[in-house]
Parts: structure tokens; sequence; C-alpha cells
């Protein structure tokens, strides 16, 4: 086996731009995460200000529509995903007391393709404007459009599905192979667990979604008529792929807050997660009865009784493991101490708000009465109450409570909780009146409604609830802002964890832990403190660490596919094909590049225990 | 499925949903006002559902609050809680209690499901049938039986149980009264025609409001039409009247000069005409400028002189015609009223 001499360090931008380290890539996915957020956010603000009085002028018709695409694209696509990847990226190994990921070179394509790909599709506002047929993108508008907003949709989403669907499996195979000696499968923190369900939801839902955007781009690039109906070709096609794909992604989504709950109302209550066992085999079968419903988002499409009633009540199915998860959380927390940080206080939002939004989602699910819900804003209200209300709340949470693992700091508890308070309130503001305005006849993705339709007040209060919103993510801004200009380095463990990742000291090194941990039950950290140990006990003997090299490559890759995005947009085919030669060029060289890596010593690792570093 | 609710112990918590409920909205618009018998009974759908939900909502917020105040940790108490694995009978209570409720849930739900299906019969004596196309962004309805069509409102007798087909010229649109009936898609291609009931109610000269449900381009938000309810015998009339108005059933001879040369390729008024827009028939008559402005001069002739202004991206043309032609033909289309 080659040695060490290959390794070259990097420094500045080019360290990030070459990084293979999980660690890194997992704050860039928060990062770019995290700047689409408040695109997005942007976006939906805009759009609440147009719909604040009725009749008002201020963004209309196409560009609404092209405002309302992007917001949803944007959140779900290129927000929502990469900070759960970024999550998964920073914490999933060190929870499985692993020292990077499986695959830590397609762990780099799969963030630098995400990356350029939803660099590409929002540069579409500069270029002839953005897409305009809704996330949903449905056939025949979508076919039809004229200008290019579509193209960038199609193509960017498919090169950053590509990088999604990389990392699905890199997580897979990472949480089978690498756990470490004694981390049994039940032995799994639950955010560890909801991951690897999340992966497996990816593998099996995005290439769905994948041919769906290849027939889409095959009927708008190359004139294909796999959706127009004067062809022989059929509509419908379009809405079973994507809802195929579509419905899963919302478990892909959910699960890991579920994750990210699980660990911190644990954590908060100082007691072992109630009813573990029941707990993941509830996030199994949900990732699972996700396959089997998608045709409710399609009960007014005509498919007929059975259909509907099957589909129907397949839907309600999952209520059942989501109710034992809400039931768990609540019997986690009796009999403990809890503590209410702002992680803990996102937490306690989440749970009665994700209730509310499951309890719509049951009434959704009842086809007949869905015949006046479907594409009202009852719909709007019932999936921001899952998804921002769920997810988002969830989101929050996980950063406030990995930050110091994350970026050795820990945020403001003061600006959070008014972070938290701004934003909760807000939330309720802006969706819960929607529930009534879709109930009262208003349909969903409209630039304006008139007056005299008894819409105005509900509406007015959701512009505001919108507008509290924004003013609780600036909060967050500002916390990062303060932390990131202060050198405060914490404890290792500020919030007495129970799990593996708050078990090596601030910063992480480079290789996470000097020696493998044995682990020895469920909360493996938790066990070692009650054993009175307060530390993990080692499974290995400290040795010489392998670790991968950095490499430019896949930044060079996904290059290429965004240049080649451009190509297929224009109808330029010296362009797709350069950036698709790129492609194969950087794959040829990754494949004949014999690099083995390199080893940090023996001595260096002993030294670094010595000074506390490990 | 009535007795059952009228004997059932949900009645006093119906009573005070329908109470809080009901009233909500505008009664031409909102689903919790609903007139005929789909919008009422789906109406009961959404009482029962809500119903069992809110009773989960309870049970699951009083026991967080309880925890919530119970649990929290108290100053210089450092004792560890007890580590609690599980509890078979709370976990099999909180699994089994749902699927019952989901039980009660699933059965009316199934039941009206196939009730409201799509019925693809004919109509028999006493019941109507009528084609819905969509079109971006205005509603075409034809009414086979007594071989006429109209546009953007569609005129229906009371107590009448109405078979709908639905078809779309163009993109995916969705047909929608929220006071009479949920939606359904209307879908390009004669494959996937979609079929669909309602009952019109029993209140006669009512217009309800009715609302395109699918993104469908620019001006998705503008795309409303009208349901105008009238007794049986004003619809007798109506029907005739329809078929009797012609091109010349108004005054205008200017006006009508101007249409027929500009807009009668596109727009019919009575048996001539084309129909790549809606048909013009008793246009004075009608409730609204292009589904919706106010039905005045002003708005036809801000409508015509620029339609792009009021409905972006619409089919019509913006037609080369000086102030006075354009005036001449507003006079024209107010004119055309049925007898």
């Amino acid at each position: 086996m080659a040695t060490h001499e290959s390794h070259k360090k990097r420094s500045g931008l080019m360290d990030w731009l070459t990084t293979v380290d999980h660690k890194k890539i997992g704050i860039l996915y928060l990062l770019a995460g995290g700047f689409f957020f408040l695109i997005g956010g942007l976006e939906a603000v805009l759009m609440r200000i147009q719909l604040m009085e009725p009749d008002s002028k201020i963004f209309t018709g196409e560009l609404y529509n092209q405002l309302l695409t992007m917001h949803g694209t944007t959140m779900i696509f290129l927000a929502a995903m990469p900070i759960i990847f970024g999550f998964m990226n920073a914490i999933v190994p060190l929870q499985l007391g692993a020292r990077d990921v499986a695959f830590p070179y397609v762990n780099a394509v799969g963030f630098w393709l995400f990356f350029f790909g939803g660099v590409l599709l929002n540069l579409s506002w500069f270029l002839g404007g953005a897409p305009e047929a809704g996330w949903t993108a449905y056939a025949p508008l979508s076919t039809v459009a004229e200008d290019t907003g579509v193209d960038f949709y199609v193509l960017g989403l498919q090169i950053a599905g590509a990088g999604t669907l990389a990392g699905g499996i890199n997580f897979l195979v990472t949480i089978i192979n690498m756990r470490a000696p004694g981390m049994t499968f039940m032995r799994m923190p639950l955010f560890t667990w909801a991951s690897f369900v999340t992966s497996g939801l990816i593998l099996f839902a995005f290439p769905a979604l994948t041919v769906g955007f290849f027939l889409l781009m095959f009927e708008r690039v190359f004139d294909a008529n796999f959706f127009n109906p004067d062809m022989g070709g059929n509509i419908l096609i379009w809405e079973h792929i994507f809802w195929i794909f579509g419905h899963p992604e919302v478990y892909i989504l959910i699960l890991p807050a579920f994750g990210i709950i699980s660990e911190v109302i644990s954590t908060f209550s100082n007691k072992r997660l109630f009813g573990y066992s029941a707990m993941v085999f509830a996030t199994v079968l949900i990732g699972f009865l996700g396959f089997m419903v998608w045709v409710h988002h399609m009960f007014t499409v005509g498919l007929g009784p059975v259909a509907n009633s099957i589909f129907a009540v397949a839907t309600m199915a999952i209520a059942i493991p989501t109710g034992v998860k809400i039931f768990n959380w609540i019997f986690t927390m009796w009999g403990g101490q809890i503590r209410f940080s702002t992680a803990m206080l996102f937490a306690v939002g989440f749970v009665p708000t994700f209730v509310m939004g499951g309890v719509t989602g049951v009434m959704l699910s009842v086809p007949a009465a869905d015949y006046q819900y479907h594409d009202s804003y009852f719909v709007v209200a019932h999936f921001h109450y899952v998804i921002v209300g769920g997810l988002i709340l969830g989101l929050f949470s996980g950063l406030y409570y990995w930050y110091p693992r994350m970026f050795n700091r820990v945020l403001n508890e003061t600006l959070g909780k008014w972070n938290f308070w701004l934003f909760f309130i807000g939330f309720h503001l802006t969706f819960f009146p929607q529930h009534w305005l879709g109930l009262m006849g208003m349909p969903r993705r409209v630039y304006t409604y008139m007056s005299g339709q008894e819409l105005d007040g509900a509406n007015f209060v959701s512009t505001i609830g919108a507008i509290l919103m924004g003013a609780g993510t600036v909060v967050l801004l500002i916390n990062i802002i303060i932390s990131a200009s202060s050198k405060y380095a914490t404890t290792k463990d500020p919030w007495d964890g129970r799990t593996l990742e708050w078990s090596m000291p601030v910063p992480t090194p480079e290789y996470n832990f000097a020696q493998t941990p044995l682990v020895r039950g469920l909360d493996a950290l938790y066990v070692e403190k009650t054993a009175g140990n307060g530390a993990m006990t080692p499974a290995e003997p400290v040795g010489e660490i392998h670790m991968p090299n950095g490499s430019i490559l896949p930044f060079i890759l996904s290059l290429g596919m965004f240049i080649s995005g451009f190509g297929f947009i224009y109808s330029n085919w010296y362009v797709a094909g350069a950036g698709l030669g790129l492609v194969l060029i950087t794959m040829f060289l990754r494949s004949i590049i014999d690099d083995h890596g390199y080893h940090i010593h023996k001595e260096e690792v002993e030294a670094d225990i010595k000074g506390g570093r490990a | 499925m009535k007795k059952w609710l009228q004997k059932g112990r949900f009645l006093s918590l119906f009573a005070m949903l329908a109470l809080l409920l009901m009233g909500c909205g505008d009664p031409t618009l909102s689903t919790l006002i609903p007139q005929g018998e789909v919008a009422d009974k789906q109406f009961q759908l959404m009482l029962i559902s809500i119903s069992i939900m809110i009773l989960v909502l309870v049970v699951v917020f009083v026991l967080y609050a309880f925890v919530l105040l119970k649990f929290r940790k108290k100053k210089g108490d450092n004792s560890t809680p007890k580590q609690v694995e599980g509890n078979h009978m709370l976990e099999l209570l909180w699994t089994v209690i749902p699927i019952l409720l989901l039980i009660i849930l699933a059965v009316p739900t199934v039941m009206r499901t196939f009730e409201f299906s799509a019925d693809a019969k004919p109509a028999s004596k006493n019941e109507l049938s009528i084609k819905v196309t969509g079109h971006q962004y205005w509603w075409e309805f034809e009414y086979p039986k007594e071989e006429l069509i109209t546009s953007q409102e569609l005129v229906l007798p009371a107590d009448t149980k109405v078979h709908v087909e639905l078809s779309s010229a163009d993109v995916i649109h969705s047909f929608w009264i929220p006071s009479l009936a949920g939606k359904t898609d209307t879908n390009p291609g004669d494959k996937n025609k979609n079929y669909m009931w309602f009952d019109t109610g029993s209140k006669t000269d009512v217009v309800y409001k009715g609302k395109c449900a699918e993104l469908c381009g620019a001006s998705h938000a503008l795309m409303d039409f009208k349901v105008r309810v009238v007794s049986k015998e004003d619809y007798k009339n109506w029907v005739a009247g329809y078929k009797a108005a012609d091109d010349k059933s108004s005054a205008n001879a200017d006006g009508q000069q101007v249409f027929e040369k500009n807009c009668l390729s596109c727009h019919a008024v009575g048996q001539n005409g084309g129909n790549t827009g809606p048909s013009l028939t008793g246009f004075g008559d009608k409730d609204r400028v292009a589904g919706i402005l106010e039905h005045d001069k002003e708005n036809l002739k801000k409508w015509i002189k620029d339609p792009q202004e009021v409905k972006p991206g619409n089919n019509m043309p913006k037609v080369n015609l000086s102030d006075e032609e354009i005036d001449a033909v507003s006079d024209y289309l107010l004119g055309l009223k049925l007898k």
C-alpha cells in the first residue's frame, strides 16, 4: 500500500474546492443550502406582498408564476435537501463512529453537482426568465412554454438530482458498512436511522424523477411527444412519474427532521428515547408506505373510484406510524427533566405544529372531500404545516443543536429565542388562516383575487405572518454573524449529549476518532457516562490512519455538466458536447490516476491525543 | 349514512363545528356554505373528518401541555430521570385507537368516493348534460341536447342533477364551483376525458362563482366563470331565447359591421362565427367582461383596446381598431340581449 508521499496540504479557497472531508462537505452543503433558503424565502415574501391586498398589481401574471415555481423548486431541491445532506454529512459518520463516509470522492461529486445544478436553475432569472409551470411542471403547460425557463428547470434539476442520488447511495453504503464495533443497527441513533431510510427512499424515488426529466427534456429539446395527446402521447404519464417521485420526496424531507427531533428531545429531557424500536419500525414503515400513496395528489385527475379509494386508505394508514412517533416523543419527555434551550424550543414547537399538519393530511386523504380541498389554499396550508412547521423547525432545531460540533461555537441563546418566537408565531399567523382561505374558495397559485369575496382579511394576516417569519430568519443570520466573529471555543459536549458525536474534542480532528470507539449500547456516550468512564472505550490500539486525498476533479466534473446543461438549453451541440467531453475527461483522469491517499502516522496521532486534540 | 349521523354521539360536536364553520366566506363561493346535494355531502365529510381530527388534537395537546409543565427541569435538581425503554400496553393503545378512528373515517370515505365517481350514464329525463371545455383562459359550455354553446356563464335550472363531461382545448384546467361541487380536472386528449355530476340546489336567481383550480398559465388567477341557477321555467325561456338569438339582436349597425369584419372569425353570435374564442351570444346579459371586469362599457373598451393588459398571456389579439370603431363595437356587444 502506498504511503502519504502524494499528500498535498491545500489552504484557503482551494482547500474548500478540493475537500473530500465529510465535515467540510457538510459545511458546504449547509452554506449553499442556507443561501438558497434565503432566496426561496425572499420569493415567498414577494408573493405574500402581492397577495396582501386584493387586485394588487406588483407581481402579476407570468412573473408571479415564476416566483411560485422558483419558490417551490428552490425550497425543496436547493434548500431543504442540501441542508439535510449538510447535517447527514456532518453528523452521521460521527454518530456511527466512522472516520469518513464510504466514498469521500463521490461525496464531493454529489455536493458539486447539486451546487452547479442549483446555480444553473437560478441563472434563469437573468437569462430570459425563470420557469413558470410550477414546481410540479405539469405537461402540457411545461412542454408548450416557449421561453427557456422550463429548460433551465429540467436541466438544472437533472444535474442537482444526480448529485442527490450519488449522496443517497453513499450514505446507504456508509451506514451499512462503516459502523464502529458494537454499533449494531438497533443501537444506531435515530437521526442515523432516519438518514438511512431517507437514503433508501432517494435510491428508489430519484430514478423516477430522472426518467421523468429525460422525457420532459426530450420533449422540449428534441421535440419528442411523450405528453402530447395530438401525437398519441398522454399528459398523465408526467403526473404519475412526478408523484411517484414526489410523494416519497416528502418523506425524504421529513424523516431526517423526525431524526433530529428524536435526538434533541431525548438529550434535553435527559432520557433515552421512549419506544426506540417502535420508532425505528415506524420510520421504516413510513418510508415504505410513502411509495404507495402518490395518487392522493391526483384525486381530481379522474382515475376512478377504485384507484381513489385504495390510495385513500393507504394514505390514512400512514397516520398510524406517524402517531406512534408523536406519542413516543411525548413519553420521552414524560418523567424527564426538560431543559428549554433554543434547540429544544424548536423541537417543542415542532410536535404540535406537525400534528396539525398531520391531521389536515388525513382530512385530505378523503377523496370526495379532497375534491373541495384540492389545489386550494387548504392544501397550501397543509403542506406548509408539514414542511415548514415540520421540516424547517426540525432543521433549525438541528442547527442550534449541532452548531457547536460543526462550527466550534455555541449560537447565542437569547437571539435564538427571539429567532424561535418570531418564526413560530409568524409561521402560524401565515399559514393557519390559509386553511380558511381554501375552504372559502380561494384556489392556490393565483396571483390575485378580487375584493368582495371575503378573502381580504385572512390574506392580510397571512402576509403579516410571512414578514414575521422573515424577521425571525434575519435574527438567525445576525446570530450566525455574531458567532462567526467571536473566537469562543466551546467545550466538546455543551448539551450533555448521549451519542458519539459529542465524544471527541473540538475542533473535531480531521480523522474524527483517533481510535475507533467500542459501542456498548444505545446512546453510546451516555452508557459510558453512567458507567463512570466519561469517555469512549477504544476498540483498537493507536495506529496509522489512512486518509483520502482531496481532489479538484469533482468540481471540474460538475462544471462540465453545468456547461453541457447550457448547451442543451440553447440547443448548442458544440457547447453541450464540450461540457460532456469535460465530464468524460475527468472520469478518465479519475480512473487512471492511482491515488491511494495518505497516512497519518502513529506518532502524530499520539501527539494529538496528548495535546487534547484527539 | 344520514341516520347513523343523527343517532351518533357526534351530533353535538357536529352542531358546534357546523356553527363555527358555517357562514364563513362568501355565500356564492365558500365550500362551507354548501348548496345542492354534492357540496352538502362533501361538507358532511369535512365535518366527520374534522371532528375525528379535533378529538385527536385535543388529546395530544392536553397531554403535551401537561408534560411540558410538569416535567421541566427544576433548579438544583440534578437527579437522573429513570431511563424508560418503553411500555407495550401504551404503545399498543396508541396504535390500535388510531386504527379504529381511521376505520370510522374510511367507511364513509369509500362510500362517497364511489357515489361521486365518474358517472357517464346518459342523463335521464329530468337531468341535464353539459360538456365543459377549458381554454386559456375561459370556459366553454356546450348543452348537447339543447344544441347550444355558451361561454363563461353556465345557466342551469334549480333542483336538477347535472352530468358534466370535461375536457380541455390546451393545457390542464380544473373545473370548480365551490358552492355546488368539488373540482375535477379538464385534461387535454380524448383518452383523458373526465365525468362528474352535481346538483344545482334549490335556490333560484343566484349566481355562484366558479374557478379554475389548476395552474394553467399567466392568467390562471383570472379564469373565473359564473353559474347562474334559475327556476326551471326561466331556464326554458332562457334556452328558447338563446336559440332564437342572432347577430341582429343588437341594434347598432356600425358596431355590427366592425364586429363582422374583425371579430366574427373567432367569436360566434347565434349561429354565425368561429369557435376559437368564447361565444358572445347574449353578451349584453352577462355578468362580467372577460370573466373578471365589471360589466360596463368602459371596461369592455379597455378589454378590446388591449386584451393583454387585462388578462396577460391570453390568446385574443390586439385588433387594430380606431377609438370610434371600439366604441361602436362595444355598443353593439352590450346590445346583444336575449329576448
